[in-house]
């Protein structure tokens, strides 16, 4: 926005003066909050410590520990498959059940407060509920949700579905109220036949909430924890290479794990932090890169 | 004539398949609630059975439930309240001023702070959790009464980022003819522009109160434990305890941290699904 000399003068220099009421306490919270802990969390990730003040500098060897873990490659091929089943089942659902809330049905208000639901109740609570009901089902067959790596991971995604369809039912049902009633109008009239107005009409027209959701849903799954947490708490676990491996365990909550054994591991839970930083931002940006190409072509 | 009536039969059924699958969808919100009527060993042999005769305890394991794992729920919910008014109270004050202030000064600390704020969306809880509890203790914010200060550190990114997208949209006429009118920047921000915000202000609310009303990691992190336990503390501490704990009386502390939220949607629904979408937009 091109500011005339007026607006300089009359708001922007008048503001000017009050930065320390503005934006000062913000920015002091900020700095507390995240960009000291951010730095130090790189600084310490290249050290041996318990806390800061007794920090020993050991170069990239955390790194390789983290690397070697074969807990952490669990973790990590764990999270991917998460991720992409949840990304399909949660989107599919989802806009399933937005497009059809969206045709004319009687109580569709009703069925989008239910679907809804689910996402007010935090991720701890959901994971006991839900472990309660995966292991009263089992039960009948003589055994339980972490008697089996195959349970927990397929728990996890139940629960997550059910959690998240709701809330990116509604960002489609948005979408889906956006497309304007000519242009279905005119592919009725035109003569499409219902399939042909889905995928060449709706669709193409609802891709802003698809890029929407996936990214959601892509970035929750990465970063998923307290599910996990409350769910199984990445039991089963098994000994491999000498070391113990979680099976159902995902990147975010094998950091924590990591941190936990002993204070000889701190170093390289931050070090496995720092690498699922770098994962997760090269995620986050390359998704709204290839959004934004789209955005200039269209 | 007849595709109308197709039609018509097409959207009935649709209505009874989504109601059936309405109350599918409820089950495990039943499941809760009918375990937290009965006693602890029927939870444990028959999950999905109704309360029958024998099993039933009536207000028992709510009775219960208030004081059992050795900590009352009700100091746990107390801290929860207050925690999350006071976080998201001061989230949407001082970060809706600071986007102000970004969207109207065009200064060094403006854009630095607006590029930091941008950047720390991308930065995963887990990345600064280990350091943030350090910094916490230092500086004493392990306690509910200054644990807001952490939440508005870390959450600032994203609302600051939402109030500027809307702040940049509002005409700047108005804000000079209040300072011709002899408006001082206090005066214009409260008496003008915090009530054009208004909407975005309860979007932004919304998403702020669902985070930090549930969140479990950094409240477990960063409060002193021994003393201070927010309800998904409690929760995950009872769990931890799998097996000796009093199941029934588990489901009632689950059935009691649920009531607030499920009455607070039953309020504010509308609000609630139109600041999801409109968070959405953003991305």
């Amino acid at each position: 926005m091109a500011k005339s000399k007026r607006s300089v003068n009359l708001v922007q220099r008048p503001i000017r003066r009050f930065a320390p009421i503005f934006i000062l306490p913000t920015f002091l919270a900020f700095v507390i909050g995240f960009v000291w802990p951010f730095l130090q969390g790189i600084y310490l990730s290249f050290c041996s410590f318990n806390t800061p003040k007794d920090a020993k500098w050991v170069g990239f060897s955390n790194y390789v520990k983290a690397f070697q873990d074969p807990g952490f490659a669990n973790a990590f091929w764990n999270t991917a498959a998460f991720a992409v089943v949840s990304i399909i089942l949660i989107n599919v659902v989802a806009f399933f059940i937005a497009f059809a809330l969206t045709q004319k049905m009687r109580g569709a208000n009703l069925f989008r407060t239910v679907f809804f639901m689910p996402n007010l109740i935090g991720g701890v609570v959901l994971g006991y509920i839900w472990s309660m009901i995966f292991d009263g089902i089992l039960k009948n067959y003589g055994t339980y949700l972490t008697a089996n790596g195959t349970y927990g991971f397929w728990g996890l995604v139940i629960l997550v579905a059910w959690q998240q369809i709701g809330y990116m039912m509604i960002i489609y049902i948005a979408g889906l109220q956006a497309i304007s009633e000519d242009m279905l109008e005119a592919a009725r009239m035109d003569g499409a036949t219902g399939r042909q107005t889905l995928f060449q009409v709706i669709i193409p027209n609802v891709m802003p909430s698809i890029t929407t959701c996936t990214f959601l849903t892509l970035t929750n799954s990465f970063k998923m924890f307290d599910q996990n947490l409350a769910l199984t708490g990445g039991l089963p676990s098994v000994i491999q290479d000498g070391a113990k491996v979680n099976i159902t365990e995902l990147l975010a909550l094998n950091i924590y794990s990591t941190y936990n054994i002993n204070k000889s591991w701190h170093g390289v839970a931050q070090a496995k932090a720092v690498i699922f930083f770098i994962l997760v931002a090269v995620l986050a940006i390359s998704q709204q890169a290839a959004t934004r190409r789209k955005e200039v072509q269209q | 004539m007849k595709k109308s009536t197709q039609y018509s039969n097409l959207s009935k059924v649709m209505t009874v398949l989504f109601a059936l699958l309405s109350i599918a969808w409820l089950i495990p919100i039943f499941e809760v609630v009918i375990n937290s009527f009965k006693a602890n060993s029927f939870v444990n042999l028959e999950p999905f059975a109704l309360p029958t005769a024998e099993s039933f305890v009536g207000w028992a394991n709510y009775i219960k439930g208030m004081t059992f794992g050795n900590y009352p729920f009700f100091r746990a919910a107390f801290y929860s309240f207050f925690i999350t008014i006071v976080s998201v109270a001061l989230i949407l004050l001082l970060c809706s001023m600071s986007a102000w202030y970004i969207a109207r000064v065009n200064s060094t600390i403006s854009r630095v702070f607006y590029y930091l704020c941008l950047f720390s969306m991308i930065v995963p809880f887990q990345m600064v959790m280990f350091t943030l509890t350090f910094t916490a203790d230092q500086l004493d914010l392990n306690t509910p009464f200054t644990i807001p200060v952490v939440y508005l550190g870390f959450g600032a990114g994203l609302a600051i980022f939402m109030f500027l997208g809307f702040v940049k949209g509002l005409p700047l006429e108005i804000e000079e003819a209040a300072a011709i009118d002899g408006c001082g920047p206090l005066r214009t921000y409260f008496n003008v522009v915090l009530p054009m915000l208004k909407p975005t202000l309860i979007s932004v609310g919304i998403l702020e109160l669902m985070w930090v009303w549930n969140d479990y990691l950094l409240p477990y992190l960063v409060l002193d434990r021994t003393k201070y336990m927010t309800i998904p503390i409690l929760v995950q501490y009872l769990k931890g305890s799998y097996g000796t704990v009093d199941l029934g009386a588990t489901m009632a502390v689950i059935m009691m941290s649920i009531i607030p939220i499920i009455v607070a949607y039953m309020f504010c629904q509308k609000h609630i699904i139109k600041g999801v979408a409109a968070g959405a937009v953003k991305g």
